[in-house]
């Protein structure tokens, strides 16, 4: 079962005929994805496994984990942005259980090439390590 | 024969595939070049009728396979003129050439020993010789690119010296195309008692090169980028030097007598070639030396360094294009970023319209850092391209900066 902010997003993809239209609905994404705070775009929150660089965090606030993020490639922005809305504001356990098909279903996989879907593979592992660990917290 | 480009393309087959439903262009021949009917019926055919291993059986099938391995043999040799055809070992590609080279030497290498490693070489250049320096004490020195990526020679005057054993750089960078002097390298370092080894992988299927001529010491390409298939290269070196050093890998093939007391080994080239060896790829290496013979080096290089010119003055038109590695001698690479566009951004959205580039760091991760980029949009050129496809790789670059900005 998608949660309730991938059937958004399937809902908002589906919108598109054409990769140009999804393309530069992506990039508006990225143009508009709130920046990571830049002393957080250090080693320790980079996600390796692209040929961008991308720098992950999570923060924990009253049971519920949020992302922030940025990229120095804009279309690694605006998919890093619809990982975000897929899984910021949910609780640590609902992130470790939530499926992933959604990003066959709005067609990327199947336009990323294998280099950049595996940064895209990186990044959704590094989510849910990072609420894993908060998971792991919570129940500490 | 005559430069009949249509008849060429009619040659490669893949070359009528679509991608995201738009006819393929492929500008990605630095990485691997596409491959000719020839070579792909020449591997069908071998596996179809020729099928056997090879140098060992009496039947007739081991002994026809192994005529057309040796076959291909001679067809490098002659291809890039070396004097012994024991001096072409079948490798797996440039990358295993260079190890067997580098591995060799560190049972020649001294502590304080120096080697001299250009600075845009591809990483499969520099590793193999950090290992050997750390194993031996060797120091590695770099000789330093300009800001058009061409080797500063003046620096390789001072850093040659009593201490240096080995200078390694490339015939063509890989990241940017450019044609390094290397018949001057070759003089510079043997005049200071150096031997050189030269990574030919991107240099092969677009120069002429004649290694008696240059009076190279090693010198080394795959096949993959020369029309051929993967998995398949050389290494030439001098008898005398790969006499001197010790075998790569052991095993089969590679021996004269084994003892449990003590083995000897096989004389040249089976001493490289431990192992059953790509017996299809090798026989398919030859079959590409054969194409391109038939279609000749030097009009290749001439058409593609005609499509190199138009490129580069077209994606000049593009507003905030720099061209890294902007020279004359260059073989039909560009490589280039936009200003505030990330290369990977770019090659994305090309790669959408059907055009495949490369995009990153071309494994010359030094190259990058020297210029202080993350990478590049790489379109390399073939003799199979066009010109309609430079137009609409400068259409597609253009709108994708539009998207993009």
């Amino acid at each position: 079962m998608s949660t309730e902010a991938q059937q958004d997003i399937i809902e908002e993809f589906a919108l598109f005929d054409d990769w140009m239209d999804k393309y530069e609905h992506l990039i508006g994404l990225g143009k508009n994805l709130p920046l990571i705070d830049e002393h957080y775009k250090t080693d320790q929150y980079i996600i390796k496994g692209c040929q961008s660089k991308v720098w992950l965090r999570a923060e924990q606030n009253e049971g519920r984990v949020y992302f922030s993020a940025d990229s120095d490639a804009i279309i690694t922005k605006g998919i890093v942005s619809v990982l975000i809305r897929a899984f910021s504001g949910l609780s640590a356990q609902d992130i470790i259980d939530a499926p992933t098909d959604f990003i066959n279903e709005i067609g990327l996989s199947d336009h990323l090439s294998p280099t950049r879907a595996n940064g895209l593979v990186a990044m959704i592992k590094q989510m849910k390590l990072y609420a894993t660990a908060f998971a792991a917290q919570n129940n500490a | 024969m005559g430069f009949d480009i249509d008849k060429i393309r009619a040659d490669f087959p893949i070359l009528l595939r679509q991608v995201h439903n738009k006819p393929l262009i492929y500008f990605d021949n630095a990485a691997t070049s596409q491959k000719p009917k020839a070579v792909i019926d020449a591997l069908v055919h071998y596996y179809t009728h020729l099928n056997a291993n090879i140098h060992r059986g009496v039947h007739a099938l081991s002994q026809e396979a192994t005529d057309a391995y040796e076959q291909a043999r001679d067809g490098v040799k002659t291809f890039f003129n070396a004097q012994f055809r024991e001096e072409i070992i079948f490798t797996a590609g440039t990358t295993h050439s260079i190890n067997i080279v580098a591995h060799g030497f560190r049972s020649l290498l001294n502590p304080g020993d120096e080697i001299i490693v250009g600075q845009a070489e591809h990483h499969s250049n520099i590793v193999p010789w950090q290992m050997a320096c750390d194993l031996t004490g060797a120091v590695l020195k770099v000789l330093p690119i300009d800001d058009n990526g061409q080797l500063q020679l003046d620096a390789l005057q001072s850093l040659l010296g009593p201490k240096t054993q080995l200078v390694v750089v490339n015939h063509v960078s890989n990241a940017l195309g450019t044609i390094n002097p290397i018949e001057k390298i070759i003089e510079m370092a043997h005049q200071a008692g150096a031997k050189v080894l030269i990574d030919g992988a991107q240099a092969s299927s677009h120069i002429q090169v004649d290694v008696s001529a240059l009076n190279v010491d090693f010198y080394t390409t795959s096949a993959h980028k020369m029309c051929g298939p993967t998995g398949v290269g050389m290494l030439y070196g001098k008898k005398e030097l790969l006499e001197l050093l010790p075998p790569y890998q052991g095993g089969g093939e590679m021996i004269k007598e084994v003892y449990f007391q003590g083995t000897t080994y096989a004389g040249l080239p089976h001493k490289f070639e431990a192992g059953t060896p790509n017996i299809a790829g090798g026989i398919g290496f030859g079959a590409a030396i054969e194409y391109l013979n038939e279609i000749g080096l030097d009009e290749i290089a001439a058409y593609e360094h005609d499509l190199l010119l138009y490129a580069t003055e077209e994606l000049k038109q593009v507003q905030g294009l720099r061209i890294y590695g902007d020279v004359p001698l260059k073989t039909a690479v560009i490589s280039f970023n936009i200003e505030g566009l990330h290369p990977y951004d770019v090659g994305t959205l090309l790669d959408q319209m059907g055009i495949a580039v490369r995009t990153g760091q071309h494994c010359a991760q030094p190259v990058m850092d020297f210029y202080g980029i993350p990478g590049t949009v790489r379109a390399s050129f073939a003799f199979y391209n066009t010109k309609d496809e430079i137009d609409t790789l400068v259409k597609g670059v253009k709108r994708a900066v539009n998207m993009l900005l």
